[in-house]
């Protein structure tokens, strides 16, 4: 991934703040990122950190309380937070930007005929009759992976499996031709087979569609099969980002170290996990500093004072912690995280003796 | 008669291990007006004193059911459990119930639908404390909840709280602190981290593996995801379609994945190695294709154990194909 390719979206300084219960919350604290053209830039974090909501911005689909309150997103030459209304946010939405949520059930309507919900997509968006739309429906349903589509086109929701109802929404999602598909943990309701298959086929619909991914999970083994990018947020903040390669294989920040080390997959029987202690912190107070200083094992004095910046690690790798200040000691990550690929090898090989 | 069964003489197997639970040719039928479906057939393991046993497939493959008909929330249709050598199936007595309550307990998949949205945590976590009266005075049972809220990972604040006020992922935690609270014989856990974030992961399964070592307590880990089993468990069963079609020690099972089932949840499991993973061919197992292959309409397939300890439910052809893998 190179930095002159050609950018689709461009976020800059945004932040969010919610009220609940009288009470300012900042979700997202000033995130600037780029998202280049038919890339898939995975956004990983847990659960409060921030990355579903961030995303959202870009549909206008935050939760009444929620407000953009600086910061632009530009996307086709103006800012998307520019959007006030929902029939503003229409030519965007769906269109141009689509989302698959997590769990597939919520986003189909039970009482709603499958077909119907595809078709109702295509006739609002291309104007289409209602038998052209019906044609392109099945169309779609078969591209991805319904069997026998025509015949299961009047079934509802219920009638299909958690994996095929996941197919669907992505063939709705897909209905509007979108440039840019938001799939927000996509895959975490279903089973480890069903979630291989359905990875596979967003990405081979890439290609024939051509549209730019964000993906977010919270799941590495998932990241490292999608990811062009990777970027990782806590609390509010992407604290780092790069390509796949150079998160998995040179992580730079502590919390990027913290969640390699934890995966059950490098671990060894017996020996305890390398756990993260302690909680993220509550995005009502006031954050000083970085805010996963109190959770690090390598925290310095000036952590708990001072924001870092984000520093440049290559032209694709930039990370926001002080380790990196040049007057910062010299701090070699974990061993977990240095043998990561070692270790992977040795997992596999094990494996694959017989 | 509670004072003997903490302490109960277990029976032991032929190597000497002490039976703690025992699942023999288990079947679990639902029905639906006259239509009957077998959610679980022919199910039979044993669980050892002190192991970690999980049972490992993908929803709908009876895992679940397994587990439920262990603690007595589903009714078997078929063969018996055995729990400390006492027969806990079907009908027995109230007091009895109440012994397999009070010993085992269970952290359930979905953590929304297993809370009471009307009660405080407090209440939540403390209510089989109280229902069994496990502790002295008030002081003693706050401090309880207040341990068991921490060792999940949540604060003294959260007691007061209602469900709703939680996110998934805590949710399943004050699950897991309603169980521990207990601090049950055999624990039965259901995907007791898939709604977990990461970095708390690590935290729970270390706290399941620090309770299996202090306190010694026997987990029956429910789970879809076979890196996690790989990780916590001692020995794994792969359920399919209502059956266990391997049972195996981990690293055996890890070294020697015999069943083209096994072999193909293994492809897909999702490796944090971009390298690895990208690079990954995935393996499907088409069910009608092996019957095919193996001739399963003449020789059908039967639970045998191919070497000592590891069990594959293959026929006579098959067998003979596994035996030349191990003698090469």
């Amino acid at each position: 991934m190179t930095t002159n390719q050609e950018i689709i979206l461009s976020a800059s300084d945004v932040e969010v703040q919610f009220t609940v219960r009288g009470k300012q919350l900042r979700a997202i604290r000033n995130i600037s990122i780029d998202l280049y053209k038919d890339e898939t830039l995975a956004i990983v974090g847990e659960s409060g950190s921030g990355k579903s909501v961030f995303t959202k911005t870009f549909t206008g689909m935050l939760e009444s309380n929620g407000k953009v309150t600086n910061g632009t997103a530009m996307f086709e030459g103006k800012d998307l937070y520019a959007n006030k209304t929902d029939t503003d946010w229409e030519a965007i939405r769906g269109k141009k930007i689509a989302t698959i949520f997590q769990d597939p059930m919520t986003s189909l309507n039970p009482i709603i005929p499958i077909g119907k919900q595809i078709t109702e997509v295509i006739e609002k968006h291309q104007g289409k009759s209602f038998a052209e739309a019906k044609e392109e429906a099945i169309k779609l349903m078969e591209e991805v992976g319904i069997y026998n589509a025509k015949g299961r086109f009047d079934e509802y929701p219920f009638m299909y499996s958690g994996g095929m109802r996941q197919r669907i929404v992505i063939a709705i999602a897909l209905a509007c031709h979108p440039d840019i598909l938001i799939c927000d943990e996509p895959t975490t309701a279903l089973d480890v087979t069903i979630q291989a298959q359905i990875i596979r086929l967003i990405k081979k619909l890439q290609k024939q569609y051509g549209y730019t991914i964000i993906f977010i999970t919270h799941d590495l083994g998932v990241v490292a099969n999608v990811a062009d990018r990777v970027a990782i947020m806590y609390s509010g903040q992407i604290i780092e980002y790069g390509t796949v390669n150079e998160i998995f294989y040179e992580p730079k920040h502590p919390y990027t170290w913290g969640l390699l080390s934890s995966l059950p997959q490098l671990g060894i029987k017996g020996e305890p996990l390398y756990a993260i202690h302690g909680t993220p912190p509550s995005l009502y107070d006031e954050i000083k500093g970085d805010a996963f200083a109190p959770r690090s094992d390598y925290a310095m004095e000036i952590d708990f004072e001072e924001e870092p910046p984000m520093f440049k690690v290559t032209d694709t790798h930039y990370a926001k912690t002080w380790l990196l200040d040049p007057r910062a000691p010299k701090v070699e990550p974990p061993a977990q995280v240095s043998s990561l690929h070692e270790r992977m090898k040795q997992v596999i090989a094990e494996q694959e003796e017989h | 008669m509670s004072e003997t069964l903490q302490n109960p003489v277990l029976e032991k197997d032929e190597n000497g291990r002490e039976i703690l639970l025992k699942v023999k040719d288990l079947a679990v039928t639902f029905y639906n007006g006259k239509k009957e479906f077998k959610a679980v057939h022919d199910v039979n393991f044993n669980v050892y004193k002190g192991e970690t046993f999980s049972l490992v497939g993908e929803s709908g493959s009876g895992k679940t059911t397994i587990g439920r008909a262990i603690i007595r929330i589903n009714p078997t249709s078929n063969g018996d459990i055995y729990f400390m050598g006492k027969k806990i199936n079907g009908k027995i007595s109230h007091e009895d119930q109440r012994w397999v309550i009070r010993n085992m307990q269970m952290v359930f998949q979905d953590p929304a639908a297993s809370l009471n949205e009307r009660a405080t945590i407090d209440y939540i976590v403390s209510e089989g404390l109280q229902n069994f009266h496990l502790y002295k005075d008030e002081e003693d049972r706050k401090q309880k909840v207040l341990n068991a809220l921490e060792s999940v990972g949540l604060l003294a604040e959260h007691a007061t709280r209602y469900p709703h006020e939680f996110s998934g992922g805590q949710r399943q935690r004050i699950g897991i602190a309603r169980a521990m609270v207990m601090e049950p014989t055999l624990l039965i856990a259901d995907e007791p981290i898939s709604a977990l974030d990461v970095s708390i992961r690590a935290q729970v399964l270390n706290l399941l593996n620090e309770f299996k070592r202090d306190k010694g307590l026997t987990q029956i880990f429910i789970a879809h995801d076979l890196s996690v089993v790989r990780y916590i468990s001692d020995r794994i069963a792969v359920i399919h379609k209502g059956q266990i079609v391997e049972l195996a020690e981990t690293n055996e099972l890890f070294k020697n994945p015999m069943h083209p089932y096994t072999i193909s949840l293994m492809s897909a499991i999702p490796l944090p190695d971009p390298e690895i993973e990208k690079a990954k061919t995935l393996i499907t197992f088409d069910e009608e294709e092996e019957a095919k292959k193996w001739n399963y309409a003449e020789n059908a397939p039967t639970f045998r154990e191919i070497v000592p300890g590891h069990f594959i439910y293959c026929n006579d052809a098959e067998m003979e194909e596994f035996k030349k893998h191990y003698q090469k």
